[in-house]
Order: structure tokens, then sequence, then C-alpha cells
């Protein structure tokens, strides 16, 4: 066992779910709550031996509900908080990632996705909980999420994504899958100096005049924690800027789920972030995500190749969903290609924003992800 | 000269603006806020150190009642936020003031594993044998036969016996008390907050309003007689004898034991393989 306390740096081969641990130790992570599931298991494994050399905590909670809610209950005392899991345990998350919305807790998800519904097959990949992120919990918010394509991302995506938990206060979801988690590739650590991390704001106002859910300009409250003398309140109920229920009042519930919701979208320009390829003068755009942009990335050179002008749109964040980038493909587009490893879940927000733009799609399930060819089959077809 | 008292002595410990609190008349909700505010009176307790966390049901709003920092967790989920709070922050005391439903029902998984690790967690729990803020239903603790609005037939359930889990599962101590025993409750609820370690204390508490009002016990006073005639002191008696019955409420210190915390466990085990690993790196 090596015990160094240091944050890794230079080039590494490791899988991806080791490499979102050690994204998760250089983002500031000093908490890790979670339950072994396949495929994310190495999660939990590698944070047990790394954040005790950090004087970090990992506990393995009873379930993926505690585990929630205990990532919740560390990021209101002051640390950032993390959880791994796999479809069956982000289902049971789905409640409390519900509660950190409405308390506004920042910290991290991250769901390695594997073939559903249920227990499903879970050694193979999947994209089926694309939407579950989204909308898994019961009422109106928003919320971020992410899709790492390969190892190297699994590392870069985890730090964005504490990054961008605590800029918005909002629970950020990494939506892996099982083969950028297992997958072994080179990653290569920045020194600790050069990885950009954030932390949240902190209220500047006296005890007695703080309001804990009062927002700034741009939507989000500055965040007192336990123990700092501020005797707040938070609730998973309907609140008021002092935190306190407000049940029957509707305007209390249309200011406060707004903003909850607004405080996403009115940034998001400063949220997404897209990968284009060959897109100016692309006729054919494919959109594609996580392990499949891979594929499709491989498939719109192919294409190239044989004179067929194809580019590639990858939404690296997936929520809120890049509407304006993918809008702007079609006006130019004679046709859209989307490629998933579901039954057709992105697709519909492409074909929402693509609006007149024919949009084909390539679905497909179970243990091989689509080939390049494949892809450049439906490319073809759509010319 | 007549003194004017313009503060009741523990308004300090409450949030004015939430007030008036929403608890029914003759409910046992205020005697259990009052003696554990009693308690950290007398203990004179630092209010910035101590994060309250409740779940959902009508004791679930102590949470939003006390002046300290606190918590209103989901259903069932306080002991999970507690846990988490704790751990990150050991200096912190975190006490969940839940109820019957909440801790035992949809919460029961997380308090047998908050006892089993001897996380320092103190757990107050009142226990007024149902639902009361859903309108009375039957819940894990519901005597047999009582009539509930779901168990209109009478409740053919058997009801856990808390002081036996909990003892089970692993606290280090363990109390019961009725609404009535103010003074044994503020005593126990300060032992509780001074104990290393999970502890837990049941307040049989009283629902005269819904509970009571479907089991021949209408208002405040008649529950309380009940308490008053049933109640048997019986600290130190085997946990597994205590179960709850029309005719005997067995009440006191079941279980009072020195067990090193989790967190403590934790903490020295983080700063040993530190140790070990600064030796390594340099």
């Amino acid at each position: 066992m090596s015990l160094k306390r240091t944050l890794l740096t230079g080039s590494h081969f490791m899988n991806g779910d080791v490499a979102c641990a050690e994204g998760a130790m250089a983002a500031g992570c000093r908490f890790f709550a979670g339950y072994p599931i396949t495929p994310a298991t190495e999660i939990a494994e590698h944070l047990s031996q790394r954040m005790p050399e950090f004087g970090g905590i990992y506990i393995q909670m009873e379930d993926e509900i505690a585990s929630m809610a205990a990532i919740i209950g560390a990021s209101y005392a002051g640390l950032k908080a993390m959880t791994a899991t796999s479809g069956p345990g982000f289902s049971l998350m789905q409640e409390n990632i519900g509660l950190a919305v409405m308390t506004e807790a920042p910290c991290v998800v991250v769901d390695i996705m594997r073939g559903g519904p249920s227990t499903g097959q879970p050694t193979m990949p999947g994209q089926q909980d694309v939407m579950q992120a989204r909308w898994g919990s019961h009422g109106d918010y928003g919320i971020i999420a992410l899709s790492p394509s390969s190892v190297q991302e699994m590392f870069d995506l985890t730090v964005e994504a504490f990054n961008l938990a605590e800029t918005y206060r909002v629970p950020t979801l990494l939506m892996g899958d099982e083969i950028v988690g297992h997958m072994w590739e080179k990653v290569v650590i920045p020194p600790p100096e050069k990885i950009k991390t954030i932390n949240r704001k902190k209220p500047n106002v006296d005890p007695d005049k703080y309001e804990p859910f009062m927002p700034d300009d741009d939507l989000v409250p500055p965040m007192a924690c336990f123990g700092e003398g501020y005797h707040f309140h938070a609730s998973g109920l309907t609140h008021d800027e002092h935190g306190f229920p407000r049940t029957s009042s509707s305007e209390a519930q249309t200011k406060l789920v707004q903003r909850l919701c607004g405080k996403i979208s009115m940034n998001v320009d400063k949220i997404v972030k897209v990968e284009e390829v060959m897109l100016d003068d692309a006729e054919i755009g494919v959109v594609a995500y996580g392990i499949v942009a891979r594929a499709a990335l491989s498939a719109v050179r192919k294409a190239r190749e044989k004179g067929i002008k194809a580019g590639l749109l990858r939404p690296i964040t997936l929520w809120p969903f890049p509407e304006k980038q993918v809008a702007k493909m079609a006006k130019k587009a004679k046709a859209i290609v989307v490629p998933e490893m579901n039954c057709g879940q992105m697709v519909r927000e492409v074909e929402r924003a693509a609006k007149e733009t024919p949009v084909t799609f390539l679905g497909k399930l179970g243990e091989d992800p689509h080939t390049p060819a494949e892809i450049l089959e439906t490319i073809r077809r759509s010319c | 000269m007549v003194e004017q008292i313009l503060e009741h002595p523990y308004t300090k410990f409450l949030r004015k603006a939430m007030m008036p609190h929403i608890w029914c008349p003759g409910c046992g909700n205020g005697v259990v806020l009052n003696c554990f505010v009693h308690a950290l009176d007398e203990l004179q307790m630092d209010l910035d150190k101590i994060v309250v966390v409740s779940g959902i049901g009508c004791i679930g709003r102590t949470a939003g009642y006390i002046n300290t920092d606190s918590f209103h967790t989901t259903h069932g989920r306080a002991l999970a936020f507690a846990s988490g709070v704790k751990l990150a922050n050991p200096e912190l005391e975190v006490v969940v003031v839940s109820g019957d439903g909440d801790l035992f029902a949809i919460g029961g998984n997380h308090f047998i594993h908050a006892a089993r690790r001897n996380i320092g967690v103190k757990v107050i729990c009142a226990n007024n044998f149902t639902y009361g803020m859903t309108g009375g239903q039957a819940g894990p603790t519901t005597p047999l036969e009582s009539i509930t609005t779901t168990s209109p037939y009478g409740n053919i359930e058997h009801p856990f016996n808390l002081v036996h889990l909990a003892a089970a599962s692993g606290a280090v101590y363990v109390a019961r008390w009725t609404n009535l025993h103010v003074r044994r409750l503020t005593q126990s609820i300060k032992k509780l907050m001074q104990k290393e370690g999970f502890g837990f204390v049941e307040v049989v508490s009283a629902c005269p309003e819904i509970y009571g009002r479907y089991n021949k016990m209408r208002s405040g006073l008649e529950i309380m007689e009940w308490f008053k005639r049933a109640s048997v002191v019986e600290s130190f008696s085997d946990p597994a004898k205590a179960e709850i019955t029309p005719e005997r409420i067995p009440v006191g210190e079941f279980v009072d034991v020195e067990k090193l915390s989790f967190e403590k466990l934790l903490y020295e085990k983080i700063s040993q393989i530190n140790e070990r690993a600064l030796g390594k790196v340099s």
C-alpha cells in the first residue's frame, strides 16, 4: 500500500473510477459517503484509501439513501462532499438529491451508468439514466450534469463538477458509464496550483443579519455552515429567505422554485461546455456524448474521408442542455444523427432544439457501444 | 414595585419568528422541547456548537423552533444527515429530535446502523404511537388493537419496543420517560448530551387530538392519567421486557455503558495513517 499524502501529478495509467476519485481529491473533496455497487465501487475503494491520507472522511453508509443524506450533512458542516453509485443506487438517491436542490447543498453525485431498468446488467454500459439525471427527483428544479467520455475527463470533469456545485449551490451530477469507469487510459494531472478550484461564497454580514436563502444577483445565496455562529435553519419544506417554512404561501413557492430553476437557466452560458469538431461546414451533424462520442468522432472523420461533410457536437454538459449550440448547428445542417446507448433520451432534446432539421436516432443496448461503422452508415443514409 | 418579566427565561433558545408553534392543545411535543431546552440551559452548552436535526412529523418541527443551527430533512433521513454532519465536524453536538414513524419506520435502517456504529449523535424520540401530522395512521409503535385511521378494526401489527431495539443495536445510553416525568426526562437528556457515542431517549408522548381521539383518551389529561397509571420505573431492567402495553409502561434508564465513539476511532485512525503517510513521504 503506497501512502502519499500528496495529490497525484504527472502522467498516470489508471481506470476512470480511480481518475474520478483522484479528481475529487484534487478538487478539495474531503468527505465521501457511499454504498458498494458495480460499476462504481472502485471510486469508493480508492477513496477509502485516499481520504484518510488527507484527513478526509470515508464512510460506507447503510444504503444510497443514507449516502446522499450524509453528503448533504457534510456539505452543511463545511466540507466538499461526494457520493458515487450506479443506476439502482441513483434511483435511491433521487429523494435526497431533491433535498440537496431544495436546501442548495453543494455536492457531487457520480453515476457510473450500467444497463437498466432495475438491476439490469451491472457490468454492462448504458446511457439510460440521463433523463433521470434531469427529472429524477420530484418537483421542478434546475440541475447540472456532466458527461465524461474518457478517463482524463473522469478526472477533469470531477474537478469541474465540484466547482459548479460550489458556485451554484446545486448537486452536480457526473454521468459516466461502465466503460469510462472501468477503462484504463493515460491521465495527465497538472500540479495542484494549476488546478482551478472554487469554494462556495460565504456570508459577509453579522449572524443576526444573515438570511440563509437571500440570493445575490446571480440568484445564489452565500452559504454559512453549521458551527459558525449563524444559528440558521434549512428545510426541505418550501421556505422564505430566512429558511423558515412557508407551506401555504403561493408567493413563497413561486419565488423559491423559480429561483431554483432560474439560477441554472440564467447562468446557462457560463455552465455549458461542448466539444465541436468540424461543425463549421457540417451538413450532417452528429450529437453524441460520453463513450459513444468517441465512436461518433471516428465515424465523422471516416465520413469526411469519403467526402461527406459531417461534424460532431459533443455535449460535455448534458444539463442544462446545450440548446443554443444544437440550434446553431441545426440551422446549417441537412440532417442530425444522434447515437445513444438507450432507447432515445437526449435525442428528444436535440429534436426540440433542431426544430425543422430531421433527426435520426441510433439506439444501442447491451455490452458494446456503437461502432464507428454503424454511425457512419447512419450518416451516409442521412445524406 | 412590580417586577416586570419581559421574556420567558428560555426565549433565547427559541426562534420567535416561528411562533406560534403548530402543535395541538394537549400535545406532548412542547414538553419534549421544554425538557431539551432545560437540559441545554442547565449544562450551559455553547449554542453555536449545537446542530438540531429533525425528520418529518409534528415533532420534526422542533428543528425550526430551536434557535441553534438546524436542519429539517426528508422523511426518515435525519440520522443519515446527522451522521454526515457529525463526521465532517466532530466538534459539533448533533441532536436528532424526531418521531416514532420517522425514526423507526421509514428511518429504521438508519437508526440501527447509526447505533451499531456508535456515532456520536444524540436521539430524542417523541413516541406518540401514531402518524399525527398525516392524520393518525398506524405506525411501528402503535399498540396492538389500537384504533387508528388505517387500523379501523384494531391494529394487529406487533409494535417495536424501542428501548430493546436501541439497546440491541448498540446504543451506549438508552432511557425512556413519559411526558409526565419532566424532571427525570430532563436529567436523562443531560446525561445523553454528555455521553460519548450514540444515545437514545424515548419520550412516550401524548397525542390526544389524533391518537387519543380514536382510543378513548380524548384530552391531554386523560392520556397523562394513563401515563401515570401505567408507568413503572424499572431502571436497568431487561430491555427485552420493556414492552409498552395499555397496562404497563416501563420507564427509566436501561443502558448506560462506555464505548469509544465511531468518530473518535475514525479520527484516531486518520491520524495514524497520516503519520505513516508523512513518514513515507519525507
